[in-house]
């Protein structure tokens, strides 16, 4: 678990240019990271890419905090 | 003057005259590329005159999964698709009172909703490579309109839309998307008119010539250029005057 969330912590934090710090179980992509739209799309590719998962469009739609992610990956590579 | 060295270039209806002209025009300026059509024979026989950094990749574009293959199967012959060119079209003309559904249908699933698919297909590519350049062939009788055509000229100005809209989603990405509106070309679409038909079309047009095959893949090679890369949502008319918009 602390594996993944620090993986998907490197990625939000390379993608969106944000400190460490702010990347938080609650903090959503767009309201509190500055991503538009199209950076949800792209991080959700790249964590199909690091993880080597498909993540579908709907379930996609439902990771908007850092923590849906984690919680997400770490159910889809269980 | 344009390089297109080390990039890839997909492009749909390569064994037409425009698509051709167009894969010779991108691979004369460095670019590998991938021959899309339906008709594998002169597909073999285009790549086989340009030589290496030629693939060719059959597909029908009225074929939903076939379309969604075609950009993977680009990117395995060539490693990506940086440039895709949406090229291949159809025509099924008739009288709008006598148009059939299969007419209307046939005519935008080809002309418009592949582009679409293509387009959602090699976009993840360029999203990551952070440059991208898609290039559709519309027609003048997309903005003109002309009797007979009510079936391809709203796939023409579907495209149009459709392209504009994309721009403005992926242009922050170096991704341009553009459309080139041909006149009235030579080829084998065009031949089809009788020389009654063409001297009308011709006192229309300033240039007082048909455009040839050519003078589109010159418009497509400038926009798929990285020199391009400020231009996005724009439609370039090669018309020779014919419509001036």
């Amino acid at each position: 678990m602390s594996d993944i969330s620090d993986r998907v912590k490197k990625i939000v934090v390379e993608h969106l240019g944000v400190d460490e710090e702010k990347v938080t179980e609650s903090a959503s992509f767009i309201d509190d990271l500055g991503a538009d739209s199209l950076d949800t799309v792209e991080l959700v590719m790249a964590f199909e890419e690091e993880f080597g998962i498909e993540i579908p469009d709907d379930a996609a739609e439902t990771i908007q905090t850092f923590g849906d992610a984690v919680k997400f990956i770490s159910g889809a590579t269980a | 003057m344009f390089d297109l060295t080390g990039k890839t270039a997909l492009i749909t209806g390569a064994s037409g005259g425009i698509g051709g002209a167009v894969a010779a025009a991108l691979h004369a300026a460095g670019a590998s590329v991938a021959l899309s059509g339906t008709r594998e024979a002169p597909l073999r026989e285009l790549a086989e005159s340009l030589g290496e950094r030629a693939h060719v990749v059959t597909a029908n574009l009225g074929d939903a999964a076939a379309v969604e293959a075609l950009p993977k199967q680009a990117a395995e012959a060539m490693g990506s698709v940086d440039i895709l060119v949406n090229n291949a079209g159809i025509t099924r003309d008739n009288l709008f009172m006598r148009m059939s559904d299969e007419e209307w249908a046939q005519v935008i699933d080809v002309n418009l909703t592949s582009s679409f698919r293509l387009a959602r297909g090699v976009l993840r590519g360029m999203m990551k490579a952070r440059w991208g350049r898609i290039v559709t062939i519309t027609s003048v009788v997309g903005t003109t309109g002309n009797p007979g055509q009510a079936n391809y000229a709203a796939a023409k100005a579907g495209l149009v839309g459709m392209s504009k809209s994309l721009a403005y989603e992926v242009a922050s990405r170096g991704i341009t998307v553009n459309c080139v509106a041909p006149g009235f070309i030579e080829t084998a679409m065009t031949d089809k008119l009788n020389d009654d038909q063409k001297g009308r079309i011709l006192t229309q047009i300033p240039a007082g010539r048909m455009g040839g095959p050519d003078d589109i893949a010159a418009a497509v090679l400038y926009l798929a250029s990285p020199q391009a890369g400020y231009v996005t949502g724009a439609t370039l008319h090669v018309n020779g005057g014919m419509a001036m918009i």
